[in-house]
């Protein structure tokens, strides 16, 4: 190896080191025996057989992963919506608008997106006396803010796409919304899949967002976590951030393959 | 069955914003005709293609194909079917499903719809590629598909979009004659674009010259090339001399028309002139002739000898001759 390669290497190993090391370290010290988080003392399943047995975890994991579901599946139905109509619709009023409208919740800051979702929340329950705040309120408020993901990768995939297509099916009798089932979607589904798969991860770890929108009664994983740190760290966070590490690299892997999978 | 024509169009129009692209157009197309729509980019006749098939409706003018007027008829309800100068086959299915989609969308049994595959793609001699997937296929391959999944439902009417531009030149030539062969045996009336004028006169038996969104001139293949009307399409369709008349107007010769020589020929029209430079291109040379009556002209000589390169010389000072009628008197 020259100088060179071997400078070159240094940098890439201390690259991958600054962005997984601690990763590594929460995963392995996820098997520690001992019960402060920084001193290994020997390994073992311990942890991971407290954070099963813990009921109130458990219950906000499983409220977690409803919540995720069920909006990232609306926001991959309203986004590819939204990105079909600002790749294909010709001109109509408020384009320009509506285009911005849809990308706004990737630029916004989450505390104003927060505090204009709990108003509208609270001026409804005002107006209509409903709905409680809770997982219907979360729901939308994911819903709302992962539209952007799956539309924007809804309209790249569509730009790219050759129109001919389409007129081909047309051309070959088929209306539009069978062109649409038959060739536009099955081309596209792994943008709406990869556009999900995002959703699906933003929503699950979201903080702030759900602070404001969310009941006394219910709490979310990552709102359970924040405050069983704030009582002090017990090594059951290392166990969770690893589940959690892992079911994230699989939705991205997998959406990232989904993005490049030539069809 | 109607008899009259199978495509009649009248004072079809299309505009895109100020430009007006196809501009009060109107035409014939009679059965089993072999029809070529040629013109530059620009010209309009993408746009009138595409109105035929459905893609873009007429600001302005009637369109019938068989008798029935299509004017506000979607594609998908038209007996007409395109293939696509980027073939536009589906990636996602493979060959015979590529094939067999519009079959489907007509509730076809499974049965037929096999049968009447396997029979076009036996027609294009890719009855052992069925199953494969469009990536898989070679360039030629794929436009056989494109031609295949077009033809398969029987159209009244096959649109073909500059059908042979994305090949290359070698496989053209061949596939030119593939395309007739097919067209006649089938019986259909094939209405194809082009920009290349060498593809519309060996290929159509009839063809419109187009430009600025106008026909400048139908006709057959001989008939635009030696009896051109205009100046614009005697120019467009190979090499013209245009050059004015005794009387007055125009006259439009074809560099193969006039004869070169050191002597002056014993031919009716004769002018002095100087060659001023030398094309050799194997089969033929072509040679610019600076004149004083005419200006510089072109002149063709075929290469029937061996011998080592062109038979005159840059510099050299020669006759040239043509007779009255060799010319074509143009209108415009």
């Amino acid at each position: 190896m020259t100088g060179r390669a071997r400078l070159a290497f240094g940098v890439l190993a201390f690259g991958y080191a600054f962005l997984y090391l601690p990763i590594a370290l929460v995963i392995i010290y996820s098997f520690n025996e001992s019960r402060l988080v920084t001193v290994w003392s020997g390994f073992s399943l311990k942890w991971w057989h407290a954070l099963f047995a813990n009921e109130a975890m458990l219950e906000a994991a499983w409220l977690s992963l409803r919540i995720a579901l069920v909006s990232a599946t609306g926001a991959a139905l309203l986004g590819l919506a939204a990105g079909y109509a600002l790749a294909r619709a010709p001109r109509f009023p408020g384009r320009t608008l509506f285009g911005s409208l849809v990308v706004a919740p990737m630029v916004m800051p989450e505390v104003v997106m927060g505090i204009s979702m709990l108003l509208l929340f609270v001026g409804s329950e005002r107006l209509f006396g409903g709905p409680d705040r809770g997982f219907l309120t979360i729901v939308v408020a994911h819903t709302t803010f992962s539209i952007a993901f799956v539309a924007i990768v809804v309209q790249a995939r569509l730009t790219d796409f050759d129109r001919a297509l389409e007129e081909a099916a047309m051309d070959l009798g088929a209306t539009p919304w069978v062109t649409f089932r038959t060739v536009t979607l099955p081309l596209i589904a792994p943008a709406v899949g990869s556009g999900w798969l995002l959703a699906f991860t933003l929503s699950l770890d979201d903080l702030i967002l759900t602070q404001f929108v969310a009941g006394a009664q219910s709490q979310t994983l990552p709102m359970r976590v924040y405050s069983s740190v704030r009582l002090g760290v017990d090594p059951q966070i290392n166990v969770l951030a690893t589940i959690v590490v892992t079911v994230a690299a699989c939705a991205l892997i997998l959406s990232g393959w989904l993005t490049r999978r030539k069809v | 069955m109607n008899s009259g024509p199978i495509v009649r169009i009248e004072g079809l129009t299309r505009r895109f914003g100020p430009i007006v692209a196809v501009d009060r157009v109107d035409l014939e197309i009679a059965r089993g005709e072999l029809f070529a729509l040629l013109g530059g980019s620009g010209c309009g006749k993408t746009t009138l293609l595409r109105m035929l098939a459905g893609f873009e409706t007429p600001d302005e003018g009637r369109l019938f194909i068989d008798g029935q007027d299509m004017t506000d008829v979607p594609p998908y309800r038209r007996p007409v079917n395109m293939m696509f100068q980027s073939y536009a086959l589906f990636p996602h299915m493979d060959v015979a499903a590529n094939v067999g989609y519009g079959l489907r969308r007509d509730g076809v049994k499974a049965a037929e719809i096999a049968e009447r595959v396997a029979e076009i793609l036996t027609l294009v001699h890719l009855q052992d590629h069925a199953k494969r997937k469009p990536s898989q296929l070679s360039g030629g391959q794929r436009q056989r598909v494109a031609l295949a999944r077009a033809l398969v439902k029987r159209p009244k009417l096959l649109l073909l979009d500059e059908p042979l531009a994305a090949l290359d030149r070698k496989l053209r030539e061949g596939t030119r004659f593939e395309m007739v062969r097919l067209q006649e045996q089938l019986g259909l009336t094939f209405v194809m674009v082009t920009h290349d004028q060498e593809e519309a006169m060996s290929m159509a038996t009839r063809l419109a010259v187009m430009n600025a969104g106008r026909i400048a001139q139908i006709g057959t293949p001989h008939e635009v090339y030696e009896h051109p009307v205009s100046r614009f399409v005697a120019d467009f369709i190979g090499i013209a001399n245009i050059i004015a008349r005794d009387g007055g107007g125009w006259m439009a010769l074809r560099p193969e028309k006039i004869a070169l020589s050191a002597e002056r020929p014993g031919l009716p029209r004769t002018i002095a002139g100087r060659i001023v430079d030398v094309a050799y291109e194997g089969d033929r040379s072509l040679y610019h002739v600076e004149t004083d009556a005419h200006g510089t002209m072109t002149v063709s000589t075929t290469n029937t000898s061996r011998s080592a390169g062109a038979a005159f010389a840059r510099g050299q000072p020669v006759w040239l001759g043509w007779a009255d009628e060799s010319g074509q008197r143009l209108e415009a």
